[in-house]
């Protein structure tokens, strides 16, 4: 892990740009070849409030957010006194002329009136002081700034394109102390930046998902903005429904009709739906879920991250069928776990969940572009089933999974029943025809469980030390792992349900201490495991502040564990 | 040619003297008027008894679950626009437990049709009260007579210019089936509440109490909203039947390119295209 990254940290109130500035800088890196990590912390408010940016940088991957700011870029005072304490003896001060520093001791004061004459312009500073500052490319900057701005004119591009060039130049001018970026390391990849909700919503569109029914709610909403803005040249249809319990309905009524429908909420959305997952259960109608979590109860910390819906998506319906639960730990799992689910919804016609947060959501990286030829095809429903006059929608037969016709495209006719039903669809509360239609839908759940996805392994063989996690906690558990002092391993599920037991247990065995290391306060993954294997898990590092982990965190926590 | 019998028979659950069965009978031959053939049909109900009806009919059928019909309807019409679909459902069903949807389906406009067997009692949980019951009649849930003020589907809708309403009473077969048919045709969201007894658990609102109120509607103009609105507050001694409003608003989804009619199951995406809008991240 890189000595050699940088972090930089873009903060102010909401209103004012961050985000802006912060997703052009870090895509300027990107197209200069360097890998980018970016955290993003803010308020549930529209306006003021206290809310960063922070882009971690270098040439090498990087795993997870850090604590120390190199480059601290205040757009207001508080910044400074929230950020002081992250400040190292190399951090340099980006602030305003107006701001009080007089106790730090390598600042940039920038003069934002002077750089641009209307207020509008200041991110467009920040950006051109930033970039120079860390010696970035400014035609990289400059070409970004166009294209962001060409729908405007070129009237606007050249304002914008002035005040950048003014603002880089001021800097070579100044009198500070701050090593440039390290150069990329020119292996000739051409990346590509998303964060996690983006790259689920290019996983849902490459297994050919058309169809969206959502309710807004942070931090799953930017899935479903990114389907809408994406997806429409693909056909996707969408439509942002009067509540949760809608979507979920509409998905099914979509489903059963021959669409190929994403859901997408968080915790208290998905809480909502859960009536709608037990119906898609019985009528086995194909179905997935995204659900981005953030920590509740309730509406908990609305803008900030947990991993701490696992037991909800676990036991979510009533009545008993079967599903998956995939648990993505980087935009590349995101994209990779999002076609599984589909794919697995489709062949097993049960639902099937990813469950991601708020920090992953959120969390922009450089990515190589998806390789849509190396995906498997998508099955889907049979449009014309041989003796579709015969047809029954739940046939008991050789297999579990019964041929899923589609309304409309034969003779067969389509029935699905949230009732007990018989092979036609009909409603039947015979003893022995529940038992059979029971059986078959857990039946589903034996071969689902033969296709679970082998957790990953890091590290060395026969470790002292064996981070386990899930989803999105493997980045911090990867930097830890480097940076402790012994031998370490990680084992990280993004399959979290089922469970494998041949899969894992031996590395829960071959390893000294074994520690959870999860995003909520009751270790629910650790337990999950005790229910499945009978392992326990006895040392803890846990998260649920709603900030992300760290690997310092986790480190901090060895030290109460040994 | 599609006929009545296409649309098979069953035995079916309801109580001797039920509305439902008028109303299964009139949906039927509507079909069968409009030939309309089983497999082009898709009926979509919620529970209770109204939401029987799909299982009393041979044709594609989402039973799914209470209140939650009109959700599940629009969905499949959206899905496959060359679907006809309707949606059957109790007044407990889409006026209480799926209220807020009854308001989005109405503002939506989606081009499916909402039969709603009004019989202002909650049959299949045996006899509690609906949100159409009427101030002050006493159930066994209700003792001391029902607190709330009844909900007017019919007004609401027309207050909310609706696609298409009308009221219609099963005890009028013929004029029920011109209703279920002028509704099915309409382009965009129509509704028909239809007045039924429940010969179990409604013992004010009986055959013969609609049939004493119910009078076919001469000489109104369902274009004249005013005039709508008028029809649609009367309920009492007098019950107009027919069609109380309709408008020819735009359709949902009109205008969007991705709404063009084509039927999801068989669209397929072009992976240049995606690969495309993959490299706009660069």
């Amino acid at each position: 892990m890189s000595a050699t990254s940088i972090n930089i940290l873009i903060g102010g109130e909401a209103g004012q740009g961050l985000v802006t500035i912060g997703q052009l800088m870090a895509k300027a890196l990107v197209r200069g070849g360097y890998h980018v990590l970016v955290n993003q912390d803010y308020m549930s408010r529209v306006r003021g409030g206290h809310n960063f940016f922070a882009i971690r940088t270098g040439p090498e991957p990087i795993h997870c957010a850090t604590e120390d700011v190199d480059i601290l870029v205040a757009m207001n005072e508080e910044t400074i006194e929230k950020h002081r304490k992250q400040l190292t003896e190399r951090s340099i001060v980006v602030a305003g002329e107006s701001m009080d520093t007089s106790d730090l001791n390598n600042v940039l004061k920038v003069p934002f009136k002077e750089l641009a004459s209307k207020e509008l312009f200041h991110n467009v500073v920040a950006l051109g002081v930033l970039g120079s500052a860390i010696c970035s490319d400014i035609s990289i900057l400059e070409n970004l700034l166009s294209q962001t701005f060409a729908k405007k004119g070129q009237e606007i591009v050249d304002a914008n394109l002035d005040v950048l060039r003014k603002s880089y130049d001021w800097v070579k001018e100044q009198d500070y102390d701050f090593a440039c970026i390290p150069p990329a390391s020119d292996d000739g990849v051409e990346r590509v930046m998303m964060n996690g909700n983006e790259a689920i919503a290019m996983g849902a569109l490459a297994a050919g998902a058309n169809f969206l029914s959502f309710y807004p709610m942070t931090p799953s909403t930017s899935v479903a903005l990114t389907l809408i803005g994406k997806g429409a040249p693909l056909g996707l249809r969408a439509e942002q429904m009067e509540d949760e319990i809608a979507a979920v309905n509409m998905a099914l009524g979509a489903s059963w009709a021959g669409a190929r429908p994403v859901v997408t909420t968080s915790g208290g959305g998905f809480a909502l739906m859960v009536e709608g997952i037990s119906l898609a259960g019985i009528t086995e109608t194909p179905l997935v879920m995204i659900l981005v979590q953030r920590p509740g109860p309730a509406t908990g910390l609305p803008t900030r991250t947990e991993q701490g819906d696992l037991n909800l998506a676990l036991y979510a319906g009533h009545g008993e069928f079967p599903r998956a639960i995939f648990a993505p730990g980087s935009a590349d799992d995101c994209f990779e776990l999002t076609h599984r689910a589909f794919d697995l919804t489709e062949r097993y016609q049960t639902p099937m969940y990813v469950l991601s947060d708020q920090y992953l959501a959120d969390a922009y990286t450089a990515i190589e572009p998806f390789d849509l030829n190396g995906l498997p095809e998508v099955a889907g429903p049979v449009l014309e089933p041989e003796n579709a006059k015969e047809y029954k929608r739940y046939a008991l037969g050789e297999s579990c999974v019964s041929p899923r016709a589609i309304p409309g495209f034969s003779e067969a006719l389509v029935k699905v029943d949230s009732d007990e039903h018989d092979e036609h669809g009909h409603i039947v509360e015979d003893a022995e025809n529940r038992v059979a239609q029971n059986s078959k839908r857990l039946c589903k759940g034996c071969e689902l469980w033969e296709e679970t996805i082998p957790p990953s392994y890091y590290g060395e063989d026969e470790p002292d030390m064996l981070f386990v996690c899930w989803g999105s906690s493997v980045g911090p558990c990867l930097e830890a792992m480097e940076a402790f002092d012994g031998k370490a391993a990680v084992l990280h599920f993004r399959q979290v349900f089922p469970l494998k037991e041949d899969q894992f247990m031996p590395y829960l065995e071959k390893a000294g201490t074994v520690v959870s290391v999860e995003g909520n306060a009751t270790g629910q993954f650790a337990r999950l495991l005790r229910q499945e294997t009978g392992f326990e898990i006895s040392s803890f590092i846990l998260r649920f502040d709603g900030r992300p982990l760290t690997s310092r965190y986790i480190l901090a926590g060895l030290e109460s564990i040994r | 040619m599609t006929t009545a019998d296409d649309y098979g028979k069953f035995e079916t659950a309801w109580c001797p003297g039920c509305g439902n069965a008028g109303i299964l009978k009139s949906l039927k031959k509507a079909l069968a008027e409009m030939d309309i053939p089983p497999h082009k049909l898709g009926m979509v109900s919620g529970i209770g008894q109204a939401a029987k009806t799909p299982q009393y009919m041979n044709c594609n059928m989402f039973n799914g679950l209470h209140g939650r019909s009109l959700p599940a309807g629009q969905g499949a019409k959206l899905a496959n626009p060359e679907l006809t679909v309707i949606v059957e459902s109790g007044d407990g069903c889409s006026y209480g437990e799926g209220g807020n949807h009854f308001l989005a389906a109405v503002r939506r406009n989606v081009d499916i049709t909402l039969l709603a067997h009004d019989n202002q009692i909650y049959g299949l949980t045996k006899g509690q009260a609906s949100p159409t019951t009427a101030q002050g009649q006493k159930t066994k849930a209700q003792p001391f007579g029902a607190p709330s003020d009844p909900f007017n589907p019919v007004m609401v809708a027309t207050a909310m210019q609706a696609g298409f309403v009308a009221r219609a009473f099963s005890g009028d077969m013929e004029h029920l089936t011109e209703m279920i048919k002028l509704a099915v045709q309409h382009k965009g969201f129509s509704m028909v509440d239809i007045l039924q007894p429940c010969v179990s658990f409604n013992k004010v609102n009986t055959f013969k109490w609609y049939k004493d109120r119910c009078y076919r509607l001469e000489d109104h103009d369902p274009t004249d909203w005013a005039a709508a609105m008028e029809k649609a507050s009367e309920f009492g001694d007098s019950i107009p039947i027919g069609v109380i409003w309709k408008s020819d608003k735009p359709v949902f989804g009109e205008g969007n390119p991705a709404m063009d009619g084509e039927p999801l199951a068989t669209r397929k995406y072009d992976k240049a295209d995606l690969e495309k809008i993959i490299q706009s991240f660069a």
